[in-house]
């Protein structure tokens, strides 16, 4: 269990990361936090000829919030959304998803944009920015292209990204007014691959009706979805109570299943997870002053 | 910049003591550490990031050393379980407590949970029984389902407590 030789880039700017990439394209792999990149290499599942280490890329550290958005940089680590009093504060749903993520030792050292480049169908943070409508902001020598997370995820492990372009930073808007926001997973035990998770953000006006909502639901297709039948359910008033969000995502998706997993269980605990998040994202939006 | 496929000569800090090494790019900061350094504290279970036995602090915060890449630690200070030796070759308090209540029996897990459990109570000296548990969760342990280690962090968290003004 040793990983394959490799040639080793560590670039000191981003300009000179993003030269590299033009460089070495498709042979370069970059390595960030390293906790899905390296147990696939020591697996020799990925063989990249060359790695390009991130690490010393100071400005991809910096975060800051700048009117209504908050810029997080790529190499944020899911320890500091976990504690940032910045995150908690302008980016709640990322501070509640990060203790979900694997064990406190990765914690340490996974990144937001490894996470969201990985693009692993049962993480936590790509849910979560497609929940925020967050944009990602992706460097190349070409110039820079902003994403939005709806249009980021590709497919299983895939995204939008071309082989030379750098994820930089996260923009997420910062909520105003009385918006709430929960995270939920299911897994066989903390730490592992959820086997289904739902992220929900909901938008009240002062009179307590929802304005408008997101629903994601997560592990139960190749990308994190967004349910827009339990979102207008929501904008609708929820005619039915909270079980028609229930049913509406169960209606809605369509999962593949998995070793230990069936597509219907993956379904029923969507729905019931969805309902969970939903439930707590009105009464986080409820106890925030109108 | 730096380019190589060949090796690399790296300074970093081990257990407060500068070191050079010279790696190739793919060394695992656990064989660093076991192979060259001869720290065998540190213990090697699945090599890819899931039984924790090989956990390490870097910067002080826990980290899977078969995760790492020794190349990648330039200027880094990481701590092994041999760190926690008190003069004169004396457990520290942690072990002791881990001695007095069967926190361990073959031992194999022991290091990785004594590094992370030290990072733990480093940031908040007296957990509750959900923040050990939370802590060691990724630590993969056959011999003690975990109660008595466990119960060997809440004793030290208890042991302070009283020190404590």
């Amino acid at each position: 269990m040793k990983p394959p030789a490799f040639a080793y880039h560590r670039p000191e700017t981003v300009g000179e990361a993003l030269d590299l990439l033009a460089e070495l394209g498709e042979e370069a792999k970059i390595l960030a936090g390293g906790q899905s990149l390296v147990p696939l290499m020591n697996f020799r599942l990925a063989v990249p000829a060359h790695v390009v280490d991130v690490n010393g890329l100071t400005e991809l550290t910096l975060s800051a919030q700048r009117g209504g958005v908050l810029r997080l940089g790529a190499l944020t680590r899911h320890r500091e959304l976990e504690r940032s009093p910045l995150v908690a504060g302008a980016a709640p749903l990322l501070a509640a998803a990060a203790p979900f993520i694997g064990h406190p030792q990765i914690r340490s050292m996974g990144t937001l944009g490894g996470s969201l480049s990985h693009a692993d169908p049962s993480a936590e943070l790509p849910g979560c920015v497609l929940a925020l409508d967050a944009t990602v902001v992706a460097a190349s020598a070409r110039g820079e292209r902003r994403i939005p997370a709806g249009e980021f995820f590709a497919s299983h492990f895939t995204t939008t990204l071309e082989s030379d372009e750098l994820l930089v930073a996260v923009e997420v808007p910062v909520p105003a007014g009385r918006v709430g926001c929960a995270f939920t997973e299911v897994a066989a035990r903390h730490g592992d691959f959820a086997l289904a998770g739902a992220a929900a953000v909901v938008t009240l006006d002062d009179a307590g009706v929802v304005t408008d909502a997101r629903v994601v639901c997560a592990a139960v297709a190749p990308t994190p979805v967004r349910v827009a039948a339990a979102e207008k359910l929501l904008t609708a008033g929820l005619p039915g109570g909270l079980t028609e969000v229930e049913t509406a995502v169960q209606d809605s998706l369509d999962p593949t299943p998995e070793l230990k997993v069936s597509a219907r269980y993956k379904r029923r605990t969507a729905g019931v997870l969805a309902r969970r998040a939903v439930e707590a994202a009105l009464a986080d939006a409820e106890g925030r002053a109108a | 910049m730096t380019t190589s496929t060949t090796t690399h000569t790296i300074d970093l800090t081990v257990n407060g003591i500068p070191r050079q090494v010279t790696v190739e790019p793919r060394t695992l900061l656990a064989d660093t550490l076991r192979t060259q350094l001869r720290l065998t504290g540190t213990h090697l279970g699945c090599e890819h990031g899931v039984c924790g036995a090989c956990t390490v602090l870097v910067d002080g915060e826990p980290a899977r050393s078969c995760l790492l890449f020794t190349v990648s630690l330039v200027g880094r200070s990481v701590e092994t379980v041999e760190s926690l030796e008190e003069p004169g070759g004396r457990l520290n308090p942690l072990q002791q407590s881990f001695q007095d209540h069967h926190g361990l029996q073959c031992g194999f897990c022991t290091p990785g949970i004594l590094m992370s459990l030290t990072a733990l109570l480093r940031d908040e000296p007296h957990p509750d029984e959900g923040r050990v548990r939370d802590q060691v969760q990724g630590h993969i342990c056959r011999c003690t389902g975990y109660q008595q280690l466990v119960d060997a962090a809440l004793a030290v968290s208890d042991e302070d407590a009283e020190v404590a003004p």
